[in-house]
């Protein structure tokens, strides 16, 4: 049996005997994953800092306070379902990032002005 | 979660594979859409689930005393600690989840012991003071593993480390405290202190794995900056944080070989019983049987619980059905 401490607790096997699904079929038993975000105060984004299950929009609002929000970590929680969230794909990086890589122009870096112009 | 698909080429898996090495390489994180050696996913679902299942069933041996916390004070302290524990094994499993597993499924190997949670909680709690004792070594040596792992190079494994660290100094300064307040008390209490010290010095150590020598997967953890350092490494830091604490506390820890070695800077301590370890490891601890038929029991106890919330959202959501959950996003 090989065995490893990386499990932060104290060490536990890592050999070929556990198991480990990477896609295992979705369970029946379990409610749906919602993403949860939080503004951590006024005047900050809501932030993404985990997930969570629930079985609807307003107990993940409540499971989202006792998981993420046990220290005043935040004043506001968005959840939403993870199934509902749609993103960019990173493969696709470069097509869809690459409109914007060729116009330095919009930079203000891009635009020489000389030393002596004040407030600028 | 869907994404958008662009009509694109077949991916080059060479190409993927130098692209993730680059990434590793410049100390970059890896993200949960990226793509990422099928190796490298399956260490870190394992790693990330048995450290979940390690906060889970870590509550079992503390939460035993929260009904015999001798004043409201205390038990509201304990309770928060535990409390975190379980926030500790959501924020895991949330991790998890962003690499594909499920955390149903997981839970579900976790009671049929397919996958393990740590060593040391297998091990009773037989006194009061073991819950300073858990707070001031077990927490200890966990911080130790973890405040490295807040840069491991998964990026949702290393966010909820970060979140972890900053409260598991609670956890320790907790126990810590509550053990000067017994070594303040009778000759009684303070024996119960050292009783407990000597029962739990050398599981703690265990904590840390097998030494280097014996620990043929960590150096492909490290390549991949999943692991940060070597088993001794981090063992060796323990003990020289633990020994001048043992001496303010004024206990004894229970090896005649502890001894400062003036040329290393470094306390030398004995040998580890690896049998023991490994007797504990693989289901022969003193309290295993105990521990998985709790979390067995609170799995089916409560099925009932689940499914009534399930009817009532699916009465109040205009008929939506609770469908099968994608993976995490995050
Ligand atoms: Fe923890
Ligand atoms: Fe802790």
């Amino acid at each position: 049996m090989s065995l490893t401490s990386e499990g932060g607790h104290g060490a536990v096997p890592t050999g070929a005997e556990i198991p480990v699904e990477p896609r295992p079929a979705a369970s029946r038993r379990d409610w749906p994953l919602y993403e949860v975000f939080v503004r951590g105060k006024r005047g900050l984004n809501h932030v993404h800092v985990g997930s969570l299950h629930a079985p609807d929009d307003e107990m993940a609002v409540h499971a989202a306070r006792d998981v993420y929000t046990r220290r005043n970590e935040g004043v506001s929680i968005w959840v939403v379902k993870a199934a509902d969230i749609t993103a960019s794909s990173p493969d696709e990086k470069d097509p869809l990032f690459a409109p914007s890589g060729d116009k330095v122009y919009r930079h203000p870096t891009f635009y020489e002005i000389p030393e002596d112009v004040p407030h600028m | 979660m869907s994404a958008p698909t662009l009509e694109r080429p077949a991916p080059d898996e060479a190409a993927l594979q130098r692209q993730f090495d680059a990434t590793i390489a410049a100390d970059h994180r890896i993200e949960p859409r990226d793509w990422m050696p099928e190796g490298y996913r399956r260490t870190l679902i394992r790693q990330v689930a048995q450290h979940a299942h390690s906060e889970i069933i870590g509550m079992q041996p503390e939460g035993d005393w929260l009904l015999a916390a001798p004043s409201l004070r205390r038990k509201a302290i304990l309770l928060a600690k535990v409390q975190d524990e379980a926030g500790h094994g959501m924020y895991l499993y949330s991790a998890a989840e962003t690499l594909g597993a499920d955390r149903a499924d997981l839970t579900d190997k976790l009671i049929e012991r397919k996958q393990k949670y740590s060593s040391i909680f297998n091990y009773p709690t037989l006194s009061y003071a073991d819950v300073g004792v858990i707070g001031w070594l077990v927490d200890g040596a966990a911080i130790c593993n973890q405040v490295p792992l807040c840069r491991s190079s998964y990026g949702p494994y290393a966010r909820a480390m970060i979140r972890i660290c900053k409260e598991e100094s609670f956890h320790q300064r907790q126990g810590y405290e509550l053990l000067m307040t017994m070594m303040r008390g009778t000759d009684e209490q303070r024996a119960m202190v050292q009783d407990s010290v000597d029962r739990w010095w050398w599981p703690s150590l265990m904590m840390f794995g097998p030494p280097d020598d014996d620990s043929p997967n960590s150096a492909q953890s490290m390549a991949w900056g999943i692991k940060r350092h070597s088993n001794d490494e981090l063992r060796q830091r323990f003990v020289d944080m633990s020994v001048p604490q043992a001496e303010f506390l004024g206990v004894t820890l229970p090896d005649p070989d502890l001894t400062w070695d003036e040329q290393s800077g470094h306390w030398r301590f004995g040998a580890i019983d690896w049998d023991e370890f490994k007797r504990v490891i693989s289901g022969h601890g003193p309290a295993n049987d105990e521990r998985i038929a709790r979390r067995r029991a609170a799995r089916d106890d409560n099925a009932w619980v689940t499914e009534a919330a399930t009817a009532y959202a699916r009465k109040h959501d205009g008929g939506r059905p609770a469908e099968e959950h994608a993976g995490s996003a995050a």
